[in-house]
């Protein structure tokens, strides 16, 4: 993983770049099997892996295929990033160990949900049971912010096609019109 | 988009439905094993996405109109908040799905269902959408 971060970094091209951002992603969800978080790595996999690459290709199709070389030196930009890092990883120290069972998360409402769902739920799948029931609000939460970005997406691309088809038209157009040129 | 080699055009064409078919068993199978509505809303996009690049949107567009599209889209969010509003209207609070059926368990089981059917129909649409909308724009300029 770090040496495919390494090369986002360095490369110029940005075709290049999208690939080794997938391989990146599908890395992770390798990861996040190794630690038999089978879910996550799914999700991972078909939406980082598969859909991000999609996104960016489409979007490389619309802009340019090489990054423009910027050769300034910015000492104050270097400074943030270390700073940053540098905070991140002091938060990291006393993080519990991986598979510690005295952790906070494992002390909280888990042990309810590990014990009870079976009998409350009756899903075998936790993970399942958790995401939907137990954390419903959340979920519908999350199904409404990808509704709201297929409306933003649809909001700004769409209207501009129609503007841009209906110019010999002086604006007025008939339903027909607007339902072809939006999708 | 159709002057693609015809070994691409069949094998494509042989994989749309089992990838279709394979959304639908993570789908229901979410409450059994890993998966569940994200993950099948994803792949189902993911069907007609490809369909998409080989055969070119027009082709794809006359499987998925703007309109089912966006009727797709509100319906999977209608879906997940009208169970929410079903648990209240059957003597429950909004998202309980205890009160769905007679036993609780069962009613956990329909409401699970029906909310992660509605995730999935909304992610796919949503994700078919941003992808013409992507696609589209590229083709006409």
């Amino acid at each position: 993983m770090v040496i495919t971060g390494l090369g986002l970094v360095y490369l110029r091209n940005l075709f290049a770049v999208v690939m080794l951002s997938g391989i990146f992603t599908l890395t992770a969800a390798m990861l996040y099997v190794a630690m038999d978080a089978v879910d996550v790595a799914f999700t991972e996999a078909a939406v980082g892996a598969g859909i991000s690459t999609i996104l960016m290709l489409g979007t490389l199709a619309l802009t340019t295929r090489e990054e423009k070389v910027a050769r300034r030196w910015h000492p104050g930009a270097l400074l943030m990033v270390l700073v940053t890092g540098g905070i991140l990883v002091y938060g990291t120290l006393d993080m519990p160990h991986y598979g510690d069972p005295g952790a906070p998360a494992h002390k909280h409402v888990a042990p309810r949900y590990i014990n009870e769902s079976g009998k409350e739920i009756g899903v075998p799948n936790i993970v399942t049971s958790v995401l939907a029931s137990y954390r419903g609000y959340d979920t519908l939460g999350e199904t409404t912010v990808i509704f709201t970005a297929a409306i933003g997406v649809l909001a700004l691309l769409g209207r501009r096609r129609r503007k841009h088809g209906d110019k010999s038209q002086d604006g007025v157009k008939s339903n027909d019109d607007e339902e072809q040129s939006t999708i | 988009m159709m002057d693609r080699s015809p070994i691409i055009r069949v094998v494509s064409k042989l994989l749309v439905a089992p990838i279709l078919l394979f959304a639908l068993y993570v789908q229901f199978h979410g409450d059994f094993g890993p998966g569940g509505g994200f993950q099948a809303g994803v792949i189902f996009g993911a069907a007609f996405i490809l369909y998409a690049l080989i055969y070119g949107t027009a082709t794809a567009r006359k499987v998925m109109p703007s309109w089912v599209c966006r009727l797709l889209l509100a319906s999977g969010v209608l879906l997940f908040s009208g169970v929410g509003v079903a648990g209240i209207l059957m003597g429950g609070k909004y998202l309980d799905y205890s009160v769905l059926a007679h036993e609780p368990t069962h009613g956990q089981h329909l409401g699970i269902l029906l909310v992660e059917l509605g995730v999935g129909i909304t992610v796919a649409a949503a994700m078919i959408t941003i992808f013409f909308l992507y696609a589209g724009r590229g083709r006409d300029e």
